[in-house]
This record gives C-alpha cells, sequence and structure tokens, in this order.
C-alpha cells in the first residue's frame, strides 16, 4: 500500500509540530524518518494512526484520502504501528497481546484460543519471528516483546509498518535480526516507515530517507547519497561533531573500589552477582549492556539507594558500604540518574532550586536555618552561564525545559560539589546532537581534571566513544572488561552473554592500573 | 590488548535467578500452624475433663435427618491438634510454594473444628444451622466484591460499593413493600446501585475526579441520603412503605435431600442463587471471553488497548455502571433478602469489607469468595459461640470476624498486584 502525506500540519496552540510535511512511502520500501527528537516525528506518527488530527493536509493511502478517527480505523486500514514504548500488556500472554481487538472467537464471543495459537504460528513461520505464543509477556527479552509487537501487526494484514525508534532497547545482534525481518517485510510488499534519530541504522537499513528538523521535512536523499556527517549535519541545521575528542586518558589511584558486591532487586532476586570492578582518578570506565543486566542496581547500589546484600565498597580507601544516599554525596559521588525527570529533578521547582537540591542547607545557602534566596539566585545565574543552559530565567519550573538543559541543570548541580566519582546513568538518553556533544564534552573535562568517571550507557557508540576501558555486563556480572578500540561485534556478543572465560587474558586500556579480569563463575 | 578468544561459544554466561527470600512465608504459615496446635493443646485438651462430650447436630429441621455427631473432647480436639501440628511441621520442611496454601487451609480448618469441639462441650452445636448462617453472610459479599472485581478489572476503585448496598437496600425495601412485587423490589435495588455506579463513572471518567475522593463522597450522600428518607418518609409510615416481604427459599428438588450440603446449599432463597450464577458468569467472562479480554487489558494497560481499537472509556463506563447494579442487587439482599425491612446503616461497612475481599482475592472471583465465606463463617461463628456462652465477651466475639479475617488473609494472601492502570484516569493525550 502507498502511504502519502501531502502537507500535513499540526499545531498546539502557538507551536507548531508539523509544518506542512510531504512524505511519499512506496509499497516493498523502506523509508526512514530521520530527526531529533522535538522534530515532529511523533506528532506526525500519531496523526498516521489517528490519535492526532491534522489541523491541514491530507494522508492519503493509495491515492484515497484518509482520516482516521481513532486507531482502531486506522488499524481496519491497514496501518500497523510498532511502538517504541511496547504497547503490550505485560501480563498477559504472547497470544492474548497478538489478538487483543481482532479475537477470534466461538459463539457468545468465547475466545477460541486454539485458533489464535495457530494463527500465531502461521505468521511466526511466514517471517521467521519465533515467540511461544503462551508465554507470559513480562517474561520475555525486549528483543522477543518487539517481535510480538510486529506480530500484533502483521495479525491485523498491516499493510504499511511503522516502527517508532524501534533499535533503542535492542542488543546489536537484536538490531541485525530485526533489519533482516524489516527488509522481509518490505521485501512481501509492505510499506515501511522507519522513525528514528540514529544515523547509522539509517544507512544501514533505509531505501529512502526523510530528514526532520522542527516540524518541516529539511531533505531527503538516499544512503547511497549520503553519509553520517551530512545527515548529521542536514538534522541539527549546522556542521556537527560525531565523534568526541580525547586524550589517551591519564589514571591514577583507584577512586572506587567495588568488591564482590551483590544487590537484589525489588522482587528479591539477585540482579547482581559479585562484582568486582575499579574505577581510576582521570579516567572513564563505561559499564556497557541491554538495559536490565544489573547496571541500574549497581549505579543504585553505588549512590546508597540500594541495599547491598553482600559486597563491599570503597570510595578513596574508606568504605562506604551501606550508606544512605546522603552520605555517599557527601563523599564526593555525583551521581546523574537514569530516569532525570524522576530522580534527577522536582520538576514543578524553579531551575534556581534543583540547583541547589543536595546543598540547600549548607553555606551559603543557608544561614542559621534559614535559606539565603539570594546565594541561591546568583549561584542559578552563574551556572547557567558555565552550562549553556538555555532558559528565559532561573525561577522558571525545571519542567518547562527541554530534556537536553533539564540534563545540563543536573549535570551542573552534580559537579559544583567537587567530586571524586562520577555516575552518570544514560546521561545522553533523549537528548539532541547538540546537547550529546556537550554533555559528552563535559564529562571527558572531568576526567582530564582527575575525576573518576562511570558511564552506564545501553548506546554502544556512546560506550566507545566515551569509555577508556569498557566493562560489559550480562545477566548481573560483568563478562569482560575491554578496550574500547575493540570492534562492535566483540562487544555485541559480550552483552549477549558470550564473555571470556576467567584464565583468558583481557584487554586492557594502557596504564589502568591492574584491572580485575573476568568474573569466575560461581 | 587483544580480545582474542572472547568470542568463544562456550564461553556463554548463563546466570540462574536465584531467590534472596526462598519460601519464607511458606515456613512462617507452617511456624504459625504449630502453634496454633500448642494453644489447642493447652486450650482444649489439658483444661477439659476426659469425661466432657460435644455434640454436632448434622440436620435442620426439614431435611432428612442425619444422626448427631457425639465427640469426647479430649480425644478430638487432640488428635485434631496433632494434626494441625504435623501439617505444619510439614510446611516448615517442604519450603515450597506449590500446594502450601491448600495445607494452610486444612491445617486451621483442624484448628477451628479442635476448637468448636471444645465450645460444645457438655452442650449441642448445630453445625448445620452454622453453615447456613456462613452462606447467608457470605451473599452480600458475594455481590459486593464482584462489583469491586468489575470496576478495579477495567481500572476504575469503586469504593462507593458501601453506598451502592445502602441505595439497594432502601430502595428494594420500599418498593418491594410499596408493590408488594419482590421481584420489583431486586429491579430497583439494581437501578440504584446502577444510578450510582453512574455517577462514579461520570464524574471519575468524564472529568477525571479522584476515584477515590468520588467513591467516598457517594457513600457520604448514600448514608445521609437514607437516613433521612428513612426518618422522613419510612418511619412515618412502616406499614406501607417499609414491610415488604422477604423471597422464601427455594429447595431444589433432590438435591437438597444431600445429607448436611444440601439444606445448605440447596434450599436457599434466590439471592444466593443468583450469587452463585454471578460469580460464575462473571469468572468466565472475565478470563474466557472476548470481553473480558478487553476488560482486563483496559484495567492493564488501557493505551495499548486504544491503540487496537478499544474504546478505553466506554468499557470503563459499561463496567463500573454494571459493577453498580450486582452491588445494587446484593444491597436489595440485606431488606427483600433476609430482614424484610430498612433500617438506618444496616449495611454496617460491609461494602468495605467486600472490597477488601476482593482485593484479598487478588481481584480473582473465586479468590473474593474465598475471603468473603471466611468472614461469614467467622460472622456465624461468633453469633453461635454467643448462643454457647464460652466465657468470651460479646464485644470481643463481636470483633471476631473482623480480626479473623485481618488474620489469616494478612498472613496468606502476601503482596497482591492490582491491575496496572487502577486508579488511574486516562485520556489520550
Amino acid at each position: 500500500m502507498r502511504l502519502e502525506l501531502a502537507g500535513v500540519t499540526k499545531r498546539f496552540g502557538s507551536l507548531v509540530a508539523n509544518d506542512h510535511v510531504d512524505l511519499t512511502v512506496e509499497p516493498g520500501q523502506v523509508h526512514c524518518l530521520l530527526g531529533e527528537n522535538g522534530a515532529g516525528k511523533s506528532t506526525l506518527m500519531n496523526v498516521l494512526f489517528g490519535m492526532l488530527r491534522p489541523d491541514e493536509g491530507d494522508v492519503l493511502l493509495d491515492g484515497e484520502v484518509f482520516r482516521p478517527a481513532d486507531p482502531g480505523e486506522a488499524v481496519r486500514r491497514g496501518i500497523g504501528m510498532v511502538h517504541q514504548h511496547f504497547m503490550l500488556v505485560p501480563v498477559f500472554s504472547v497470544a492474548e497481546n497478538v489478538v487483543l481487538g481482532f479475537e477470534p472467537t466461538h459463539r457468545l464471543g468465547v475466545l477460541d484460543r486454539r485458533r489464535a495459537r495457530a494463527e500465531i504460528r502461521k505468521l511466526s513461520t511466514e517471517f521467521g519471528l519465533e515467540v511461544d505464543p503462551d508465554a507470559t509477556v513480562e517474561s520475555l527479552p525486549v528483543g522477543v516483546q518487539q517481535r510480538v509487537e510486529i506480530l500484533k501487526a502483521l495479525h491485523r494484514d498491516a499493510q504499511v509498518l511503522i516502527l517508532d525508534e524501534p533499535t533503542a532497547v535492542l542488543t546489536p545482534q537484536e538490531i541485525d535480526a530485526l533489519f533482516a525481518i524489516v527488509r522481509s517485510l518490505a521485501a512481501s510488499g509492505r510499506s515501511v516507515l522507519f522513525i528514528t534519530h540514529k544515523l547509522k541504522e539509517v544507512l544501514a537499513v533505509a531505501d529512502q530517507i526523510t530528514v526532520m528538523r522542527l516540524g518541516k521535512v529539511v531533505g531527503t536523499t538516499t544512503p547511497r547519497e549520503s553519509d553520517e556527517n551530512a545527515l548529521a549535519s542536514m538534522m541539527v541545521g549546522r556542521a556537527v561533531e560525531l565523534v568526541v575528542h580525547k586524550e589517551p586518558a591519564r589514571p591514577g589511584p583507584a577512586v572506587l573500589r567495588v568488591r564482590n558486591l551483590t544487590v537484589a532487586d525489588e522482587r528479591g532476586a539477585l540482579a547482581v552477582h559479585g562484582v568486582d570492578l575499579e574505577v581510576h582518578a582521570g579516567e572513564i570506565v563505561a559499564l556497557a549492556g541491554v538495559q536490565g543486566n544489573g547496571q541500574t542496581e549497581i549505579v543504585e547500589a553505588l549512590t546508597g539507594l540500594r541495599s547491598v546484600v553482600s559486597g563491599s565498597i570503597e570510595l578513596d580507601g574508606v568504605d562506604v558500604t551501606g550508606s544512605s544516599p546522603h552520605e555517599m554525596l557527601r563523599a564526593g559521588i555525583g551521581h546523574v540518574p537514569e530516569d532525570r525527570q524522576r530522580d534527577g529533578l522536582v520538576l514543578p521547582m524553579s531551575i534556581e532550586d534543583n540547583l541547589v537540591l543536595d546543598i540547600y542547607e549548607r553555606q551559603p545557602f543557608a544561614r542559621f536555618g534559614s535559606r539565603d534566596l539570594g546565594a541561591v539566585h546568583a549561584n542559578a545565574l552563574e551556572k547557567l552561564q558555565a552550562f549553556d543552559i538555555r532558559a528565559t530565567s532561573v525561577e522558571v519550573p525545571v519542567k518547562t525545559l527541554s530534556g537536553g538543559n533539564q540534563q545540563k541543570v543536573v549535570v551542573a548541580r552534580e559537579l559544583s560539589r567537587g567530586v571524586k566519582l562520577l555516575v552518570a546513568s544514560q546521561p545522553t538518553r533523549g537528548l539532541d546532537v547538540g546537547s550529546i556533544e556537550y554533555v559528552h564534552r563535559r564529562v571527558v573535562e572531568e576526567r582530564d581534571k582527575g575525576v573518576a568517571v562511570l558511564i552506564v550507557s545501553s548506546e554502544l557508540d556512546e560506550v566507545l566513544a566515551l569509555g577508556d576501558r569498557v566493562a560489559v555486563m550480562f545477566r548481573g556480572k560483568i563478562v569482560g572488561i575491554a578496550d574500547p578500540s575493540v570492534d562492535r561485534e566483540t562487544i555485541g556478543l559480550m552483552m549477549a552473554g558470550s564473555g571470556p572465560r576467567a584464565d583468558e587474558p583481557i584487554g586492557v586500556a594502557a596504564g589502568a592500573g591492574a584491572p580485575r579480569a573476568g568474573q569466575p563463575e560461581r | 590488548m587483544s580480545m582474542t578468544g572472547v568470542v568463544a561459544p562456550d564461553g556463554l554466561v548463563v546466570a540462574t535467578a536465584e531467590r534472596v527470600v526462598p519460601g519464607g512465608r511458606v515456613r512462617g504459615m507452617g511456624v504459625f500452624l504449630v502453634l496454633l496446635a500448642i494453644v489447642a493443646v493447652l486450650g482444649f485438651v489439658s483444661s477439659v475433663s476426659s469425661r466432657a462430650h460435644a455434640t454436632f447436630l448434622l440436620s435442620a429441621p426439614p431435611a432428612v435427618s442425619v444422626s448427631p455427631l457425639t465427640m469426647s473432647v479430649r480425644w478430638t480436639a487432640g488428635a485434631l491438634a496433632m494434626l494441625c501440628a504435623a501439617l505444619g511441621v510439614l510446611l516448615v520442611l517442604r519450603r515450597e510454594q506449590r500446594g502450601a496454601y491448600l495445607i494452610f487451609g486444612v491445617g486451621f480448618a483442624t484448628f477451628l473444628w479442635a476448637f468448636l469441639v471444645w465450645a460444645a462441650r457438655g452442650a449441642q452445636l448445630n453445625f448445620v444451622q452454622m453453615l447456613v448462617t456462613t452462606l447467608i453472610s457470605t451473599t452480600p459479599l458475594v455481590f459486593g466484591s464482584l462489583s469491586g472485581v468489575m470496576c478495579e478489572r477495567s481500572g476504575v476503585i469503586n469504593i462507593a460499593i458501601e453506598g451502592q448496598f445502602l441505595a439497594g437496600a432502601f430502595l428494594g425495601a420500599m418498593i418491594g413493600s410499596v408493590t408488594g412485587d419482590l421481584w420489583l423490589g431486586m429491579l430497583a435495588g439494581a437501578v440504584a446501585g446502577g444510578l450510582f455506579g453512574w455517577l462514579l463513572a461520570f464524574l471519575a471518567l468524564r472529568y477525571a475526579v479522584d476515584q477515590i475522593i468520588v467513591g467516598v463522597v457517594i457513600v457520604a450522600f448514600c448514608t445521609g441520603l437514607t437516613n433521612f428518607l428513612t426518618e422522613q418518609v419510612l418511619t412515618p409510615d412502616q406499614t406501607t412503605l417499609n414491610s415488604p416481604q422477604t423471597f422464601a427459599p427455594i429447595a431444589i428438588p433432590l438435591l437438597d435431600k444431600i445429607p448436611i450440603l444440601g439444606p445448605v446449599l440447596f434450599d436457599e432463597n434466590v439471592f444466593v442463587y443468583l450469587a452463585a450464577i454471578l460469580l460464575v458468569v462473571v469468572n468466565f467472562g472475565l478470563f474466557r471471553t472476548r470481553w473480558g479480554l478487553r476488560v482486563r487489558a483496559v484495567g492493564e494497560h488501557p493505551r495499548a488497548a486504544e491503540t487496537v481499537g478499544i474504546h478505553v472509556l466506554s468499557v470503563r463506563y459499561r463496567n463500573v455502571v454494571l459493577g453498580g447494579v450486582i452491588a445494587g442487587i446484593g444491597g436489595a439482599s440485606f431488606t427483600i433478602g433476609s430482614v424484610g425491612e430498612f433500617s438506618s446503616e444496616m449495611t454496617a461497612g460491609l461494602g468495605y469489607v467486600a472490597l477488601a475481599a476482593m482485593i484479598f482475592g487478588r481481584w480473582k472471583p473465586f479468590g473474593a469468595l474465598g475471603a468473603s465465606l471466611l468472614f461469614g463463617f467467622s460472622v456465624s461463628l461468633q453469633s453461635f459461640l454467643a448462643v454457647l456462652n464460652v466465657g468470651i465477651p460479646s464485644p470481643f466475639l463481636a470483633m471476631a470476624p473482623y480480626v479473623i479475617t485481618i488474620a489469616v488473609v494478612s498472613g496468606l494472601v502476601g503482596r497482591v498486584r492490582p491491575p496496572a492502570a487502577d486508579g488511574a484516569p486516562y485520556s489520550r493525550e
């Protein structure tokens, strides 16, 4: 089915989210829509899927005007969507999720489970989407959950498939598998609209590329006519630095020493099993791995947010195991949390208050138990300058800032205490290229000042660009520590659980002290 | 510096999900049973003379007579205590989750039996009558908790069950009395409940008012309104307005002849049968039909439901109104099902008990039935103990149903998991 957007415009108040967008996806084609966060990709998608109505312009399916009133109608007309945040009911089985809304039934609306299973098996084999129809969705790895989402669209006989940032949660191997699936979908005559902000993926999978910026289409191209730098500058609107410039690390003594750390998750299952890790002054250790392999729990343990089952954490030779978050911060840990909106900021509070959240009760921000608002204000103005935070005033609620500026507020606060160890989780998630550049540069600067830095990221590019050493986690263990010059394939395999055995030598960044070997099996 | 050898396929690390707390709850349940057994030995065995006997009557008058069961208190209670202790030890040693609840249930039942034998020493206890009372006390709770299941499975918290009970009880009594037609009374109860269900849905869904607050307001409103109307309207003209008949028991041929169970289960009024039918229908509907799949999807992940073309708000509207109807019928059972007149605040907080039963039953109809039966049995036990005069002060006896329910259920149920979107308003943006 041919999908065509002709002059689609959508406004929210004075904001024009989509400004006369034209785009055509031909049957059998993979069309990539490239753009930064806030470029208007999601709005466009919601228009296509009947969640929003365009103010102007038309969506055409095979030349026919199509104005879906709700997602149900879009689905009936053959549009299938694979959402970034999966639209799956976690407690339902795969089969229940796939048939939901289009259930095969006996008389009186009684579900025909046997037919549901059979239909899923048929689609599975046809498109190579291996999955057990009776498995509960929440028990499946994200890569498989995504297959369920694709199956769901195919089960409704979708002719146009829209994939929204589909690779955000996948390992490199899963990404390759997804690309194969995407190509087989196109080969079967379906149209695929692939929405992303990752340049490598666009070049790998697209037939056609449309780039959006600030609600407008700024260019169309093909992988053959373009490269990463050209795409990046089109997407951002100026020339961008895609590589992080840094000198080789000059590591000093170990600042963080983690010994045999074991941490449990909310349900009491072990999320981190006996991890040993050292981070030296003046080096960046990047903790790589697919999300949900214990990285979150390690960071929470390091920052005192989660109690430790066994093992020890030493900071500058002092045992800080079991300290409260307050004590950890005082001991010299700076923490840029994974979810900045939930854990890093108090969204309704002003920028200036958010900048002193951890030191509001100390000199010079408070005297005799009463706050010195003048000092708080002055501090904020200074930080705004120093960290290039774009805001109309320091008194506006922090929630009114863009993601990139919010993150700068967090970074500014955490670095203002003079930390010994900086722990940053997914420091650039959801940020635009410009902010990513800034955050990366800042992290490297801290390293060069002699701060020990631990970066947790599920973006392989970021891990390889920033890390002086790369530790890969899989199922709660560090399966290996590698030099960032190693090829992506190898690290990808380690992220999928294939690691060196304990007796084998491990690649080490030059002069990084005496790092621990990969974890022996316990 | 090299990474060669890293990709050896046999280097695959597969960690098993170890649990930090294995079976702590099961062990706790076992220890609890052993403690109960010790209480039984000290309280019901050693304190009683060896010649004391207890008699359980096993038939109610019209049914087939079953000869009474006479037991030596000492021997019976002693044997039951041993059994209880043995089951407790079994739980401690097994430490396995599977089947643990069943074992605990049987163990707890042996303790209760030992207690009853002791309480009835030197006297007679009509066991069948006790079960009948249990069932009567359970019935409104089943309606109430099914109402809760209907609403909460679709993602709306119905804390207004108590109010819907009162409205149903009031209107059921009044219409039943005025028209002389009990079926009309039941219908009126259903309408009253449905109306307040609709009000909850309207405020919570259309205007996204906090569901708890709307619920509490509805209860307060219903309490005040029925109190006022009772005083101003019903009391002055009690004979016309507040003297409905009650539904007579209907014996089901043949089945009611089954010893012991027959008179308990198959000689009841229409409310009991209706509750049983609804229980099966709601359970089947929720877990076997398209309707149920959609309702549960809306309660768990409304946005996912919306993206496959399910109208979230309509599903919720329909379910909350239906839930209100069910609670309204349950309310009518208080008046035209048993007492035969409305009195102020006669539901005595049972709407909340029903809500609790639903939560303890993990948002499942039969789970809720289990919790409701436990409460109903405790009510029945308390009233029989009051008659037997066992030497426990009556205020404490009146507390017993609540205490037993809380103790057993909090020990047994553990952490429950409500529908993920329960109580959260939904909008497209």
